[in-house]
């Protein structure tokens, strides 16, 4: 995961596979991020070639800890499948979701 | 014995030393395996050649022996490390002994009885991809008008979310009450689970509810996989949505209960992700193929049908689980 940050705003760009065995080191990158209140993060999802529960509860976990300091999670190029994932889960309703439309999904 | 193994290396020596052959030398190697067999360390084994040498060539220059005891000395820690090997291997075996134990609580702990009541099939399977299992199927029922069933998964695996289950069994044997609506019930498990779990511990769950009057089937989802329900009129499968929060996230979640009429012969398919997960070295195998796996041996009992396709699941991912795999069917028979 590449991660750029400036002021109260930051961009991490995830690729690959998150599942049981990468989801650790995504959790300890999203939680160098240092949680300033009011922290504007978007996660982009466009490399992201699958993503099981596990990976899901690290993205959850960051979301609940941003928004705990009064921020806003967005996530950004989700593909269809992934898409599928945060509606299946509920998750899609109380988080803020950009699918990846190049795809034409 | 460490005389013997003296004399033993002694001789092997002396023949290499002789003749510098591949058998010597092969003899050698083995001889090394019988030494860490006996727990020989190494520093020890230098001390055997040292003495074995001093015999045979006591003309060697001081320098040369006094080289062999840096070398011992040189040897002590790996002979520790060796040591610390071995211990570990030790503390692994009385590990994996511990989480067979555990293992077996689980099983117990979890145990569930699948009801039996007027005019419905339940066939069930559901089994873990490592030691301990993240899916869970608890069953709710009277045996007499209802037949409830919960189909839960816990994000994360192994332990952690062994134990996570444990806390969905209890919250369940609270409410007793077969004809507890399914969104009351996923209200109870969520308030129970929000407090208690990590922020990055979830558990999905779908909880269903068979009336046996009124042949109705009624569900709910907490960001449960959507169950499949097949009409046998139509031949058909169709998606049983319910919008729904998976449990822990927040605390008050409002999930939204539907209903479905069973007639004879169709059937209602909960599972869990390790089921519509399932890949493949070609990539997913596709939820279509799932159900035309299940369509297949429509006619077959519950219980065989389960048993059948998770067969055939298993079979074409190399018989290798990647998720804990729960299938549980609710067949209407008359």
């Amino acid at each position: 995961m590449v991660l750029k940050e400036e002021d109260n705003f930051v961009k991490g760009y995830i690729s690959g596979e998150i599942d049981a065995f990468t989801a650790p080191i995504l959790r300890e990158k999203l939680s160098a991020i240092d949680l300033k209140d009011g922290l504007q993060a978007e996660l982009n999802m466009t490399e992201v070639s699958y993503m099981d529960s596990t990976g899901l509860g690290v993205i959850v976990a960051f979301f609940k800890n941003v928004n705990a300091n009064n921020g806003h999670v967005k996530l950004t190029g989700l593909s269809a499948r992934l898409k599928r994932l945060f509606d299946i889960t509920g998750l899609g309703e109380i988080m803020d979701i950009e699918t990846d439309d190049k795809g034409g999904n | 014995m460490p005389q013997e193994i003296e004399r033993q290396y002694k001789e092997i020596l002396r023949q290499y030393v002789m003749r510098q052959t591949e058998q010597n030398l092969y003899t050698g190697q083995n001889f090394s395996r019988q030494l860490i067999q006996k727990n020989i360390a190494p520093e020890e084994v230098i001390s055997i050649h040292k003495a074995s040498l001093e015999e045979m060539f006591p003309e060697l220059p001081m320098n040369v022996w006094h080289s062999f005891d840096l070398l011992i000395e040189m040897m002590i820690r790996y002979g520790l490390a060796l040591k610390e090997h071995e211990s570990l291997l030790q503390k692994q075996e009385e590990m994996k002994v511990e989480m067979d134990l555990a293992a077996n609580v689980q099983k117990t702990l979890l145990k569930t009885t699948v009801p039996s009541v007027s005019g419905l099939e339940i066939g069930l399977v559901s089994v873990p991809a490592r030691q301990m299992n993240g899916d869970y199927v608890y069953f709710l029922s009277d045996s007499k008008d209802y037949a409830g069933v919960a189909v839960a998964d816990v994000i994360g695996k192994g332990i952690p979310a062994a134990l996570c289950m444990s806390m969905v069994k209890y919250g369940m044997d609270s409410l007793e009450d077969s004809h507890t609506n399914p969104a009351i019930v996923l209200d109870v498990i969520n308030r129970i689970v929000e407090k208690s779990v990590d922020d990055d511990m979830f558990i999905s769950m779908f909880y269903g509810r068979y009336n046996v009057e009124n042949s109705i089937f009624t569900y709910a989802s907490a960001g449960h996989e959507p169950a499949l329900f097949f009409d046998s009129e139509k031949d058909d499968f169709s998606e049983l949505h319910a919008k729904g929060l998976l449990l822990g996230v927040v605390p008050n979640v409002i999930y939204n209960q539907h209903d479905v009429k069973l007639k004879t012969g169709d059937f209602v398919v909960m599972m869990t992700d390790g089921v519509t997960e399932c890949r493949t070295d070609e990539g997913f195998i596709e939820q279509e193929i799932i159900a035309s796996l299940i369509r297949s041996v429509k006619h077959e009992s519950a219980q065989t049908m389960v048993e059948m396709v998770y067969k055939e699941l298993e079979k074409m991912q190399n018989f290798e689980l990647r998720d804990d795999f729960t299938l549980v069917i609710y067949k209407k028979t008359s």
